[in-house]
C-alpha cells in the first residue's frame, strides 16, 4: 500500500513555543489513522499543516507523492471537518454540501446528484432545505462529513468531530464513521483526546505528547507494548514500577520493584546493559484466585506471589482490587465479575496473584 | 454556530403603590411630551395660513405647495440623496473591507491604524470641516460633491469598520478555514461566507452612515458650493433669514420621511437576522 500523507521531519513554532517537534510521521492510503493525545499537545496543529492552514517552520508535507508544503489549502486534495462544524449559516444544508462543488465549478446537474448521493450517505436525505440552525448536533455533524466527503478528498481530516455529541450518539457515530471509511476507502487522520475512541476505531494509534509523537502502532500494539510511560498511563490503566536488577542468565532476569516485589521478565524485554528501568503493568493481566492451585495458573505463570486485598471496588462486571503483597508493593488489578463459579473477593482477603512474563513491559521513563 | 438564546423574561416590580404608578406615568407623559410637542407644534404650524409662527388661523396646504414648487430646495434634497447613497456605499466597502483585513492579517501599523480609524468618529466636526478645507485648497482640489463625499465617508466609515469588528470578534475562525479547504480562494471565502455572516453588522453601519450624511451640516458647509448644496445647507440658509412656515412644511415632511426611514430600517435588520 502506497503512503498518502508523508511527514517528513515536521517541526512548527509559533514565536519561541514549539506546538509540533520534528514529527514524521506516514499514513498508508485507506487507513484510518488517529492522533491521540491530551489537549495542547499539538494535535489540532499537525491537522492544520496537513490541510495547509499552517506551514511548518522546518520540514516538509507530502500528499499522494507530491509535496504541498506551500500549497494553499484550497489547493490540497484534503477535506476537513471541524471541531465547530462551521456550517455556513447563511446557506442550506444542500448549499452547504455543495459549496466545495461549487468551488471546482461542477456541472450543476451532476453537483446536484452528488449532493443527494452525500446526503444519502450520512443518512440526511430529506433535510435539504433547512438551515444550519435548524439542525441538531449530531445532524449537523453529519452535514459538515457530508459536505467534506462530496469533494471526494484523498484524505479527510477529522479534529475531535464527536466532542460536541451526546455519550450514546458518539458511540454509534464512531461505528458509522468507521464503516464510511471501510466503504469509500479514503484515507482517515482523525484527532480525538479519548483514548477508548481511538481504540475502537483506528487501524493505528499515533500517541501524541508534547509536540512529539511517542509511539506509533495499532490498537493492540499501543496497549499491551506500550512504548512509554506516557502511552502506558494515557491508554487505558497501568501499574509502573521502578525495577531493580537483581539476577540475570540466558534467558530471564529477576527484578525488584518497588516495595520489594520480585519479578521475572525475558532477558530480550530487558534494556541490554541497564540495571534499572521502569515496567508498566496491566491491571487485568494479573491471575488473582484464592487458591494457588487453580487453573488460571498456566506453566507461563513464572511470576506467582501472594497478597492481600486492601480495598475492593465493585464496578459491575468487573471488580477492581488494591492489592498489597507480602513484600509491601501495592498494584491495582481489575478481575472479571464471573459466575457464581468462579471466586469472590473481599477486602482483607489473602489471594494469589499470577503473572506471564509477557505481560511485563518495560517502558521509557522520560 | 451559537443557537440563539432566548432572552431571560425581563423582571418588572409590581408597583402596588398608587404614587408610585402616579409618578411613574407622570415621568412617562413628560418625557414623551418633552420629546415630541415641539414636533407635534411644527406640524400644526406648517398647516396654517398665517406667515407667524404665533396665532393658529385657519387650515392650509399652501406652505407644502411652496416647498414643492421651490427648486432649489428639491434640488438640494436630490443632493442629500445622492451624497448620503454615494458615501454610504463607500463607507461600507471600506469600512468592511478595512475591518475584515485588521481582523484576519497581522502586519506592521495595524495597531496604530486600529486607533486612528476611530479618531473621526470623535473629532469635533468643525475641526474636520476645516482640516478638509485646507486639504482640499492645498491639493488644488475644487469644492463640491467630491469634496463633500470624501468628508462624508471619513466620518461615516469608521462606524461601518466598528459594527463590523464587534462581529468579526464573534464570528468562528473556522467559518473561513472551512471556505478554503472547500476550494475557495480567500477572495471568494470572504465574498461568499464572510460578507453573508457579516451582513447584520453591514446593514447597521450602513445605516448610520447614511444618518450621518443625510443629516450633517458642518462639514458640509466647508467642504460644498453652491451646486452641491445640502437640504441641511438651504435650511440653515433660509433659517438665518428668518423663520418661515415654508420650513415648517419642509421640517414636517423630514419627519415623515425619517419615521418611514426608521421603520424601513427596522424591517431591513429584522430581514438580516
Ligand atoms: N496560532 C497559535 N499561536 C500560538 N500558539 C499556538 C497557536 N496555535 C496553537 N498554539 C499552541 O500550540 C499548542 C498546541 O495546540 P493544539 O495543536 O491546538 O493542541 P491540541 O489540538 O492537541 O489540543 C498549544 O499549547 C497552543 O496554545
Ligand atoms: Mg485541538
Amino acid at each position: 500500500m502506497s503512503t498518502m500523507v508523508d511527514l517528513r521531519a515536521v517541526t512548527k513554532r509559533f514565536g519561541s513555543f514549539t506546538a509540533v517537534n520534528d514529527v514524521s510521521l506516514e499514513i498508508a492510503e485507506g487507513e484510518f489513522l488517529t492522533l491521540l493525545g491530551p489537549s495542547g499537545c499539538g494535535k489540532t496543529t499537525l491537522l492544520r499543516l496537513i490541510a495547509g492552514f499552517d506551514t511548518p517552520t522546518e520540514g516538509s508535507v507530502w500528499i499522494g507523492g507530491e509535496d504541498v508544503t506551500h500549497l494553499p489549502p484550497y489547493r490540497r486534495p484534503v477535506n476537513q471537518v471541524f471541531q465547530s462544524y462551521a456550517l455556513f449559516p447563511h446557506l442550506t444544508v444542500a448549499e452547504n454540501v455543495g459549496f466545495g462543488l461549487r468551488m471546482q465549478h461542477i456541472d450543476k446537474t451532476e453537483a446536484a446528484a452528488r449532493v443527494t448521493e452525500a446526503l444519502a450517505l450520512v443518512s440526511l436525505t430529506g433535510l435539504d432545505a433547512r438551515k444550519p440552525h435548524q439542525l441538531s448536533g449530531g445532524q449537523r455533524q453529519r452535514v459538515a462529513l457530508a459536505r467534506a466527503l462530496v469533494c471526494r478528498p484523498k484524505v479527510l481530516l477529522l479534529d475531535e468531530p464527536l466532542s460536541a455529541l451526546d455519550a450514546k450518539l458518539r458511540r454509534s457515530m464512531q461505528l458509522e464513521l468507521k464503516r464510511l471509511q471501510r466503504q469509500l476507502g479514503i484515507t482517515f487522520v482523525f484527532v480525538t483526546h479519548d483514548q477508548e475512541e481511538a481504540l475502537t476505531m483506528s487501524d493505528r494509534i499515533a500517541i501524541v505528547n508534547g509536540g512529539r509523537i511517542e509511539q506509533l502502532g495499532t490498537a493492540h500494539e499501543i496497549y499491551h507494548r506500550p512504548a512509554t510511560r506516557f502511552a502506558a498511563d494515557f491508554v487505558g490503566q497501568a501499574n509502573l514500577l521502578e525495577a531493580q536488577l537483581l539476577l540475570q542468565d540466558s534467558e530471564c532476569v529477576r527484578v525488584a520493584v518497588t516495595g520489594g516485589l520480585e519479578l521475572t521478565l525475558p532477558l530480550a524485554a530487558w534494556p541490554a546493559g541497564a540495571t534499572v528501568a521502569l515496567i508498566a503493568m496491566r491491571p487485568e493481566k494479573v491471575h488473582v484466585s484464592k487458591s494457588r492451585s487453580s487453573t488460571a495458573f498456566a506453566p507461563g505463570a513464572a511470576n506467582i506471589f501472594q497478597a492481600r486485598i486492601e480495598e475492593e471496588i465493585f464496578q459491575g462486571a468487573t471488580d477492581h482490587l488494591i492489592l498489597v503483597t507480602a513484600a509491601g508493593t501495592r498494584l491495582g488489578v481489575v478481575v472479571a465479575n464471573e459466575s457464581a463459579l468462579g471466586d469472590i473477593f473481599h477486602a482483607g482477603d489473602l489471594v494469589y496473584c499470577g503473572l506471564h512474563t509477557d505481560d511485563l513491559v518495560v517502558v521509557k521513563a522520560e | 454556530m451559537p443557537a440563539p438564546l432566548t432572552a431571560a423574561p425581563r423582571r418588572r416590580f409590581p408597583s402596588g403603590i398608587r404614587l408610585v404608578d402616579y409618578t411613574l406615568t407622570g415621568w412617562t407623559a413628560l418625557v414623551m411630551g418633552f420629546l415630541y410637542l415641539p414636533i407635534i407644534v411644527l406640524v400644526a404650524y406648517s398647516f396654517n395660513r398665517s406667515r407667524l409662527n404665533i396665532v393658529l388661523e385657519s387650515f392650509t396646504f399652501a406652505w407644502y405647495q411652496r416647498v414643492w414648487e421651490n427648486g432649489p430646495l428639491l434640488r438640494a434634497a436630490q443632493n442629500s440623496l445622492l451624497i448620503a447613497t454615494v458615501s454610504t456605499v463607500l463607507s461600507v466597502l471600506l469600512g468592511t473591507g478595512g475591518a475584515w483585513l485588521l481582523h484576519r492579517y497581522r502586519y506592521r501599523g495595524a495597531r496604530s491604524l486600529q486607533t486612528l480609524v476611530a479618531v473621526p468618529m470623535v473629532m469635533p466636526e468643525i475641526l474636520m470641516g476645516i482640516s478638509l478645507l485646507i486639504l482640499f485648497a492645498t491639493a488644488g482640489m475644487g469644492l463640491g460633491f467630491t469634496a463633500v463625499i470624501i468628508g462624508h465617508v471619513t466620518f461615516s466609515f469608521p462606524f461601518v469598520l466598528v459594527a463590523v469588528q464587534a462581529r468579526l470578534k464573534g464570528l468562528d475562525p473556522a467559518m473561513e478555514e472551512a471556505a478554503l479547504d472547500l476550494g475557495a480562494t480567500p477572495l471568494q471565502a470572504f465574498m461568499l461566507v464572510i460578507v453573508p455572516c457579516l451582513r447584520p453588522a453591514i446593514v447597521a453601519g450602513a445605516l448610520m452612515a447614511f444618518t450621518l450624511s443625510w443629516d450633517e451640516l458642518i462639514v458640509t458647509f466647508f467642504t460644498t458650493n453652491a451646486a452641491s448644496a445640502t437640504l441641511p445647507i438651504r435650511v440653515f440658509g433660509m433659517a438665518k433669514v428668518g423663520l418661515n412656515p415654508m420650513l415648517n412644511a419642509l421640517s414636517a415632511i423630514f419627519i415623515v420621511a425619517t419615521a418611514a426611514f426608521v421603520l424601513f430600517s427596522n424591517y431591513l435588520k429584522k430581514l438580516s437576522r
